[in-house]
């Protein structure tokens, strides 16, 4: 403990019970201040944003839903190697591998594939870490904010939610947060070990 | 008579759907002065907003505790809303409108004691107040209830004293006949300001408006007297106390801002329906402004403590409103002789 201790903000007052002067204890003046206070709130802008018709503008790298990326081919890029899950401070991510079978190259560029992979929503804090892991560049958060809703288990996002339309028109763009920088970052974390 | 009827059917009317808009204007006034919005999604500027309130409290289940004083517990609400209602009748909203040459006085009944009527039925009001509290068989209904009771006790005591006064002024109890007053000499607000101030303060204390909450303090008694009330009996006591806002801020506007009286009308020589008709729109003017004030005043002043709200009526307003009194006497006798 130190000898003098600093108040932590500069608001903060030292409250005092002194006996009320004639003109607080008449009160009308002090009514009268009140009313002129709050009077001037009444004429002034509203802060208010009327969501859901406007919405506040957020950053082109927000962190919301996340997305499993398709690549080029439309094949799927994770290889269900747990290291968003690993990296997951929230624990949110769990997944199930299964080996690809004969015939389905082009659902699944890799040999493994992630049979289940889901994300609950309410665990998830939205850091972006399991981006940062992915060495497949398999998933990305995007700017799309997740639906609010009444009941718990619907925020368990599954495979059908999380991975891309295979239609290349409903591709999600996420080169906003896959910018060339981030891209040759995540190389040299990759091969950083053999350094 | 007929037009006695319609008139007193179209006063109902328009005094129901007052104190409907009231709670929307209420809480548009509350979040405008809290920098908000306030209700918007129930139609345009959420205008539709009192009809979705009404409706939700119609469809909720109507309760009565199993302790509960049944009899009493329906009564309280119906109290509470039937006086406040004839409170109206008395108020002169305007002069004489001649339609189809029928002459009809824009005040339901102009009884010689008018404001005395408005006292007896503020007093009855009382009642349903404390017959509810009373009967919800619940410490903080019983509480509230007893808050009303010595609260509106304390008070009418200092808004008689401040009417004494003016009735001195005027010579009548008619509140048409003070209204007439006012038209000749002039508003109450010039002759009894101080009277003024005592009856708008014993006004927000009868009506059970911030900072005079006392029996509904949530802070300290869960909902007061209405705690134990549900459905559309709540919606009576809220609109209840709608009401009485209404009527109170048309008897100050009445007895101390000449009622339907505007400055300068007469000399314009208008046609005398005109004349009227401005003549109403002016007393609801001034009846808006003041409930626009009660609002104002709810939203920026804190509650009083129940030693403070006794102490204020008890040593402060009717000590002022016998002074007012003797300086009323001393000054007419001043005058006059």
């Amino acid at each position: 403990m130190g000898a003098a201790m600093t108040p932590l903000t500069d608001r903060s007052r030292v409250v005092s019970n002194k006996k009320m002067t004639l003109m607080e204890r008449i009160y009308l003046p002090e009514i009268v201040r009140g009313l002129s206070i709050t009077i001037r709130h009444f004429l002034r802008k509203k802060p208010t944003i009327k969501y859901p018709e406007q919405k506040r503008p957020i950053a082109e790298i927000y962190r919301g839903q996340h997305i499993l990326k398709r690549d080029e081919k439309g094949r799927e890029r994770c290889t269900a190697c747990g290291l968003c899950a690993v990296a997951c401070p929230a624990e949110a991510i769990t997944m199930v591998a299964a080996e690809r079978k004969p015939g389905e190259e082009h659902l699944y560029r890799e040999e493994k594939y992630a049979r289940i992979y889901e994300i609950d929503m309410l665990r998830c804090i939205f850091c972006g870490d399991c981006e940062e892991a992915c060495p497949k560049e398999a998933i990305f958060l995007t700017d799309r904010i997740v639906q609010a809703d009444y009941l718990r288990m619907p925020f368990v996002f599954g495979k059908d939610e999380l991975v891309e339309p295979m239609d290349p028109a409903k591709r999600v763009d996420v080169s906003k947060r896959q910018t060339p920088g981030v891209i040759t970052f995540k190389q040299e974390k990759r091969y950083a070990h053999n350094r | 008579m007929i037009a006695t009827a319609i008139f007193l059917l179209v006063l109902f009317v328009i005094t129901l759907s007052v104190a409907a808009y009231s709670t929307y204007g209420e809480r548009k006034v509350a979040a405008f002065l809290q920098d908000r919005i306030g209700p918007n999604r129930a139609g345009p500027f959420g205008i539709l907003q009192p009809l979705a309130d009404g409706t939700k409290m119609f469809m909720k289940e109507d309760f009565v505790p199993l302790h509960a004083n049944k009899k009493l517990f329906l009564l309280g609400p119906a109290i509470a809303m039937v006086t406040a209602l004839l409170t109206g009748v008395v108020i002169p909203w305007g002069g004489t409108l001649t339609v189809f040459g029928t002459t009809i006085n824009l005040q339901g009944a102009d009884p010689e004691i008018g404001i005395l009527y408005v006292f007896a039925m503020v007093s009855i009001g009382v009642y349903g107040i404390m017959l509810g509290g009373w009967a919800s068989n619940n410490k903080f209904a019983l509480l509230g209830a007893v808050r009303a009771a010595s609260q509106m006790v304390s008070y009418e005591l200092g808004m008689g004293l401040s009417i004494v006064a003016l009735v001195m002024l005027t010579g009548t109890l008619s509140l048409s006949g003070i209204v007439d007053y006012q038209i000749a000499h002039g508003w109450g607000i010039i002759q009894q300001p101080l009277g003024f101030l005592l009856f708008l303060v014993c006004a927000f204390a009868e009506t059970n408006r911030a900072p005079f909450d006392m029996p509904e303090c949530e802070t300290e008694l869960v909902g007061g007297y209405h705690t134990e009330f549900s459905s559309m009996r709540l919606g009576f006591y809220l609109f209840a106390e709608y009401t009485n806002m209404f009527i109170s801020s048309a008897v100050i506007s009445t007895l101390y801002f000449g009622g339907y009286h505007v400055p300068g009308l007469a000399s314009l020589g208008l046609d005398p329906n005109v004349a009227a008709i401005i003549g109403v729109a002016a007393m609801f003017a001034k009846t808006f402004f003041f409930i626009f004030f009660f609002m104002w005043v709810r939203w920026s002043v804190p509650r009083f403590r129940f030693d403070q709200l006794m102490n204020l009526g008890w040593k402060k307003l009717i000590p002022l409103g016998i002074l007012n009194i003797l300086l009323t006497g001393g000054i007419h006798y001043l005058f006059n002789h």
